[in-house]
């Protein structure tokens, strides 16, 4: 039962929805999930996993709605000194990189 | 990231085959790592991501290492084991119980995991325990649990835990001595076993353990028991 957020995602896909994988490649201070973490979205509005403590999968998933389309990969940075990022609540004090592309 | 080289990923993972995957950024591009064919630097960093089972920043790539689960070899089909089964499964182990009596290890008491029913050495020996597992002995039983940690000091498991009272460890001691360990060796059988949080049922007994491997795992400290 440990999720194997991969297969999880080549499911969906497989199913005719458009997915996206965010992974976290790099944080500073107390970003509450390590580098690695991911999170999985899809056009059809499923998700799974995680890359923060829930403060930005939001916004993830509203950056993936266009990589989904385009299949242009991104590399986002939410961090204390980005006032968008306080918006989506990163109030841990953390920074991090998450790299978002497409499956597919 | 491309379907195939999803397919790829997931028949290395099957296969138990350690690798990384290697993206750069922000563009994209995959490679993986050992099969791929790229520079020798990132090469190298791949191959010490591995090992050291971290994802690593090498230039512009992200290196995202991909293990093979760790193990948890559990000794003793036991009320116990059973109660370890869900929360080790949720944790990401790979399972094999252990026990040769028949009428305990059984699928429908043990559902979803590896069973054995070889004798522990035997089983030890076929199993091959290594830097990524954990064994835990719980039968109480010396026939059965003494080769198993025999094998498993032998071993270089990352955990060894054995159940049983302060008493029954001191005379398991002293049998694992004749069998040539030394006391320096034998402390590394975390006993008694788990975190000690005062656990009473199957479930906590189950619980403290898991813990205590994850502690062992993580490298925090653990509280002595005197």
């Amino acid at each position: 039962m440990s999720e194997d957020l991969l297969a999880v995602a080549a499911g969906w896909r497989a199913q005719g929805e458009r997915v996206a994988i965010a992974t976290v490649v790099e944080t500073w201070g107390s970003s509450p999930r390590p580098a690695g973490s991911r999170f999985i979205v899809s056009d059809a509005g499923h998700m799974a996993g995680s890359v923060s403590g829930g403060c930005i999968e939001g916004a993830v998933a509203e950056a993936a709605a266009a990589t989904m389309q385009s299949g242009q990969p991104q590399l986002l940075d939410f961090g204390i000194s980005d006032e968008a990022a306080w918006e989506v609540g990163l109030a841990c004090g953390g920074k991090l990189k998450v790299f978002l592309e497409k499956l597919g | 990231m491309t379907p195939e080289f999803l397919a790829r990923l997931q028949a290395a993972q099957a296969a138990k085959r350690p690798v990384a995957l290697c993206t750069q950024l922000p563009g994209g591009a995959q490679l993986l790592a050992p099969d791929d064919a790229m520079p020798e630097g990132l090469a190298q960093a791949a191959a010490a991501a591995i090992e050291a089972d971290k994802t690593a920043l090498f230039e512009d790539w992200f290196i995202h290492p991909h293990n093979p689960p760790l193990r948890l070899l559990i000794v003793g089909a036991v009320h116990a084991a059973q109660a370890m089964l869900p929360m080790a499964a949720g944790l990401g182990f790979a399972i094999t119980v252990i026990d040769p009596r028949r009428a305990f290890a059984t699928a429908e008491r043990l559902p979803g995991v590896d069973i054995n029913h070889e004798w522990p050495d035997d089983a030890m020996a076929e199993l091959a325990p290594d830097t990524r597992t954990a064994i835990v002995t719980l039968t109480h039983d010396p026939k059965i649990d003494d080769p198993a940690l025999d094998a498993a000091l032998r071993s270089p498991a990352f955990y060894i835990g054995a159940l049983g009272s302060r008493r029954t460890h001191a005379k398991r001691l002293e049998r694992l001595a004749e069998l040539g360990h030394s006391a320096e060796a034998m402390a590394r059988i975390r006993a008694p076993i788990g975190l000690d949080i005062k656990a009473v049922t199957a479930a906590e007994i189950g619980l403290s353990i898991i813990a205590e491997i994850v502690a062992t795992r993580r490298g925090a400290a653990l509280a002595s028991r005197g």
